[in-house]
């Protein structure tokens, strides 16, 4: 027998709302299959199941709020092989860290084969007036649904007719039990998830802060030689070198990267590395690039290209939510020199990246103009010392020094 | 391409990197990075759409050169066939 449970997809989040379901008792699952919708501060997930099997029992009804970890459906197996049991069996996670083993979760496709399509902020205002994306005439690109376009499907609609507004309540009526907040609410509730995250940060681990000014003349050098016979699609961004560049400097500094759980830091072998990623339209989500430090700068650049578009259109996965080993955040865009960063719990260290500048650089006696760049890091003095960061950010500097080796 | 075919492929190629901006409001001589809040990323995203629609692989020395939508329409006029 498996449950499927509410899954975390970080510290951050208590609880999640099932919006759906897409699946009835007696119904065969498949692995991956996405067998329901969940709402969390984050937006609107597609739930996936991983075991194989019947469905035995819906646990919670939509519209239900429930803590993560909660069951919320059983399986009865048919494969029953070990490794499907096992999976079922998996421990739940400490508290802190709480991804939810037997589960894997999707933020919302943009498009599903069939529906229509629209971009995530009319799918979004398009649950909160009520409107159907289907009835709404598409005038965005590639037939994309755009805000506008349901605004005034809305507007139509409430022109028309207040009757057509729905069927059974007044127009005084509260929301339906289980009906998605409004925007203000979503937002306050993002805000307030952020807000508890930072809180606890600051509250409990005690932060210590390192910089240094590093030459990034040959990294930029080196990139140019590699994109100049590239086509754009291919071409490589200087954050995916500098991210290939932390993921081997925490392997030297193991230290920096894992968590704090129980009084104790549990160092990861793995570099999942967060990237801080900022939401068109508000909001902040930071999914690992996973095994980081496995991937050469190419993969780690096709990957970040696909992992920015699915966390704006869609498609995050719950592993990339719930188990990043430390957070990398890139404000160079922004015109940002210097960021000391919050620590997001339980992990154990935040690095940040500035702007490629340039800047007058005296090197062997002699000044210069190059390419240069502060990196940053923000680390829990509970599991490392600034001994242990001053060496991380030496590795930094010595990766991002011989990029042909990155 | 002549150029009002140029300045659609570009609007074309700005709406799939910033679906929720209206382009039809997008003035001319506007910077595009501001205005529409394009990263690196995006900005990446939109030089590869362009490579797709109009055939112009814009080098990384010229990224300054399609600041704005009329930058951009003469930049590739001079180079799309």
């Amino acid at each position: 027998m498996a449950e499927l449970r509410m899954p975390s997809l970080g510290a951050d989040m208590e609880t999640g709302t099932l919006r759906a379901w897409k699946i009835a008792p007696g119904d065969r699952v498949a692995r991956g299959q996405v067998v329901g919708e969940v709402e969390t501060d984050k937006g609107l997930i597609d739930l996936e199941i991983w075991d194989e099997g019947v469905v035995e029992a819906l646990l919670v009804a939509p519209g239900t709020k429930v803590p993560v970890g909660t069951p919320i459906a059983r399986v009865r197996s048919t494969a029953a092989a070990p490794a499907s049991a096992t999976q079922a069996v998996a421990p739940v996670a400490p508290a802190a860290a709480a991804p939810a083993p037997a589960v894997e979760a999707r933020v919302a496709p943009v498009a599903p084969r069939g529906a229509p399509k629209g971009t995530p902020a009319a799918r979004q205002l398009a649950r909160e007036l009520g409107v159907e994306l289907a009835a709404v005439t598409p005038t965005g690109p590639h037939g994309a649904v755009s805000r506008a376009d349901v605004e005034r499907a809305a507007a139509g609609r409430a022109g028309r007719a207040p009757a057509a507004l729905d069927s059974g309540a007044g127009p005084a009526a509260p929301p339906p039990e289980g009906a998605p907040p409004p925007a203000a609410d979503r937002q306050a509730a993002m805000r307030r998830a952020i807000a508890a995250a930072m809180a606890r940060s600051k509250r409990e681990i005690p932060h210590y802060y390192l910089a240094t000014t590093l030459d990034a003349s040959k990294l930029l050098a080196w990139l140019g030689a590699k994109n100049a016979d590239r086509p754009p699609a291919e071409r490589v961004l200087p954050a995916a070198a500098m991210l290939r560049g932390v993921a081997l400097a925490l392997r030297a500094v193991p230290e920096l990267n894992g968590f704090w759980i129980d009084d104790h830091a549990v160092p990861s072998r793995a570099v999942h590395l967060g990237v801080a990623i900022s939401l068109r339209g508000g909001g902040l989500v930071a999914p690992a690039l996973r095994d980081a430090a496995d991937k050469d700068v190419d993969t780690l650049m096709r990957e970040l290209k696909d992992l920015v578009a699915r966390a704006r259109t869609g498609g995050l996965r719950s592993s990339e939510l719930s188990d990043p080993t430390v957070t990398v955040t890139n404000l160079g865009d922004l015109g940002v020199e210097l960021v000391l960063g919050v620590i997001y719990p339980p992990q154990l260290a935040l690095v940040g990246l500035g702007k490629i500048v340039e800047r007058p650089w005296a090197e062997g006696g002699l000044l210069g103009v190059r390419s240069v760049v502060t990196v940053s890091l923000a680390a829990d003095h509970r599991a490392s010392d600034g001994h242990r960061g001053a060496r991380f950010l030496a590795a930094l500097e010595h990766e991002l020094g011989h990029p042909e080796e990155l | 391409m002549n150029a009002s075919e140029l300045e659609v492929a570009v609007k074309a190629a700005l709406a799939r990197v910033a679906p929720e901006a209206d382009l039809d409001a997008l003035g001319p001589e506007v910077p595009l990075r501001d205005e529409l809040d394009l990263d690196s990323m995006d900005f990446l995203a939109f030089v590869a759409e362009l490579h797709t629609r109009t055939g112009v692989a814009v080098p990384e020395a010229d990224y300054g050169k399609l600041g704005t939508l009329a930058a951009a329409v003469a930049y590739l006029g001079a180079r799309a066939r």
